[in-house]
């Protein structure tokens, strides 16, 4: 039993990592609201003074706005039905016997521990190069006309790069739920002459759902920030701006702070909508 | 009653799963096999896969030009560090969640993963101004509390998750026979959790090294770590495929191998806990 003692010395040993993520989260927090009601440029006179809602609505109206929005909806959501439903035939692949499951499965999940810079630009110059790209060569030795990827089909192609980093998340984390399933019930179904597309369709499927739920909201959280594949491949140009790169934007090369700032807010809001959702189920979990 | 699975099968399995496993992985082999041509045969038409004149002077040259060896150093101490410091904060935090529970330590748990939910770029220009008023811009130490900071809670997480399958019990024997806190802590817990905090290291290690916001945002160069260095080679002169190769080989090789040990946990410290 927990003394009052031992509870304020955990107390205690508590105050750190509180104290310190209470910081973390309150003072940025609070300054980028602050200059979000501000007319500030660092660089052109500093701070203006009060604008009242002024930056949210120019952000919200500026042409650069519904763009930005719509690119970041269609790369997230490309690259979760990319991921997930390529994740799950994985996952179900890898669970079948095989000799040398762990090899595959390492060779699967690798392009999870590349960093995201060179990712980016290993695909862009070794791959998509619309002239020493393997998929130019590719498209020489078929007859066609090599495309230059990452200007006539940018958004496409930062989804297929971003999907390569994250399709081995997906499947090592299906692959666990997967191999949860107990398997009495399959060999039942198996035995009553449930074909294999119907066992994986009402077994296997249903029983990924809150792990596909899981997969979905914590992509979502980090899809929503991706920054260094558009960095180091597009700058934000060919419609690839995202909502994160048009704040980045505002912020440091522009230097707009109050205008970036009250992008910010809304990203915030964007983020926290869909954290809400994924808080519940690990809170759930948690209980158990 | 268990399945006996046919050879055949098996083989289609193997076959099918072997392919799918090397086109993933396709994108690293070929930069590793890149890494070792003359820049004349890295854009070779036809290109060439592995007949060809092996070399290492790709490697050399990386070293020479950019002076690599100083964006590794950068990139072991703002990962090494931040995490350290970061099981140093978070130890006795995990400890006292997971042994003396309060009514408020799920909200508190709860609450620190939300801190990990908060979009960096919104909170980008702050962050930048506090490190040029504190003269932390481009210095090792700004980076390693930043990502510290942006990795605890998965680390109190992942502590607390390895600390919670600890039998209770074995601790209040301890406490019974008059073993002190700081006993209880250093000869009991410690020794049961040296395989959960290591696992934690390992993942937070691979976060930190990769982390590719705050490292390009907040460094030049003289903190730069590996992440930043390679970003510079997003505006190329010359022939490049080989050196940006051999660059990245070096970047990933480390990190590839930790991962290949992380990977059981990976999944529960990626998830907090939510799918085992």
């Amino acid at each position: 039993m927990a003394t009052q003692q031992s509870r304020s010395a955990a107390r205690i040993m508590m105050a750190p990592a509180v104290i310190l993520l209470l910081g973390w989260m309150l003072v940025p927090l609070t300054m980028t609201v602050w200059f979000s009601f501000k007319k500030y440029l660092p660089l052109r006179g500093g701070d203006l003074g009060w604008t009242g809602f002024d930056n949210y609505v120019r952000f919200f109206t500026s042409s650069a706005f519904w763009p930005s929005v719509q690119a970041t909806l269609v790369i997230v959501g490309g690259v979760l039905a990319i991921t997930i439903v390529f994740g799950v035939l994985l996952a179900a692949l890898l669970n079948q016997p095989m000799w040398g499951r762990g090899i595959v499965r390492i060779l699967v999940i690798a392009p999870f521990f590349v960093m995201p810079t060179v990712s980016a630009l290993v695909w862009k110059n070794m791959f998509m190069d619309p002239v020493n790209g393997l998929f130019a060569h590719l498209w020489k030795l078929f007859g066609a006309e090599p495309v230059s990827w990452l200007s006539e089909a940018s958004l496409e192609s930062i989804i297929l790069i971003v999907s390569w980093q994250w399709l081995p998340f997906a499947t090592l984390i299906l692959l666990t739920a997967i191999q949860s399933l107990d398997s009495e019930q399959l060999e039942a179904a198996e035995m009553d002459g449930a074909p294999p597309l119907k066992r994986f369709g009402f077994i296997t499927l249903p029983h990924l759902s809150r792990a596909i739920t899981v997969v979905v909201l914590i992509q979502t959280i980090f899809l929503l920030s991706i920054f260094a594949e558009i960095f180091v491949t597009t700058q934000g140009a060919f419609g690839t701006k995202t909502l994160t790169y048009l704040i980045y934007q505002r912020v440091l090369e522009s230097q707009n702070v109050g205008l970036g700032s009250a992008g910010g807010v809304y990203a915030i809001i964007l983020a926290n909508i869909v954290a809400i959702f994924l808080m519940r189920i690990v809170g759930k979990n948690l209980d158990t | 009653m268990a399945r006996s699975v046919t050879t055949r099968r098996k083989t289609l399995n193997t076959l099918f799963a072997w392919a799918v496993g090397l086109l993933i992985f396709f994108p690293i082999l070929w930069t590793i096999l890149t890494s070792f041509k003359t820049e004349a045969q890295a854009i070779s038409d036809p290109p060439v896969f592995l007949f060809f004149d092996w070399t290492l002077e790709n490697y050399a040259a990386v070293q020479e030009r950019s002076n690599y060896m100083r964006f590794l150093w950068n990139s072991v101490i703002i990962a090494g560090g931040s995490t350290l410091l970061g099981l140093i904060i978070a130890i006795p935090a995990a400890w006292s969640m997971a042994f003396v529970p309060s009514r408020h330590t799920k909200d508190i748990l709860l609450w620190m993963l939300s801190t990990k939910m908060l979009p960096a770029v919104g909170v980008l220009y702050p962050i930048y101004l506090i490190f040029i008023r504190m003269g932390l811009l481009d210095t090792k130490t700004g980076l390693v509390v930043v990502l510290m900071l942006i990795n605890l809670p998965i680390i109190v997480w992942m502590l607390y998750t390895y600390f919670k399958e600890i039998p209770g019990e074995i601790l209040e024997a301890a406490r019974m026979d008059g073993a002190t806190l700081k006993e209880e802590i250093l000869y009991v817990l410690t020794p049961m959790a040296i395989p959960g905090i290591a696992s934690t290291l390992l993942l937070n290690v691979i976060l930190a090294w990769n982390e590719a916001f705050w490292t390009l945002n907040l460094t030049a160069a003289k903190a730069a770590p590996l992440t930043a260095f390679i970003a510079s080679y997003s505006s190329p002169e010359g022939l490049f495929y080989a050196k940006l190769s051999a660059a990245s080989t070096m970047a990933i090789a480390p990190i590839l191998i930790l991962g290949w040990f992380s990977q059981k946990q990976l999944v529960s410290g990626l998830t907090f806990g939510a799918v085992k």
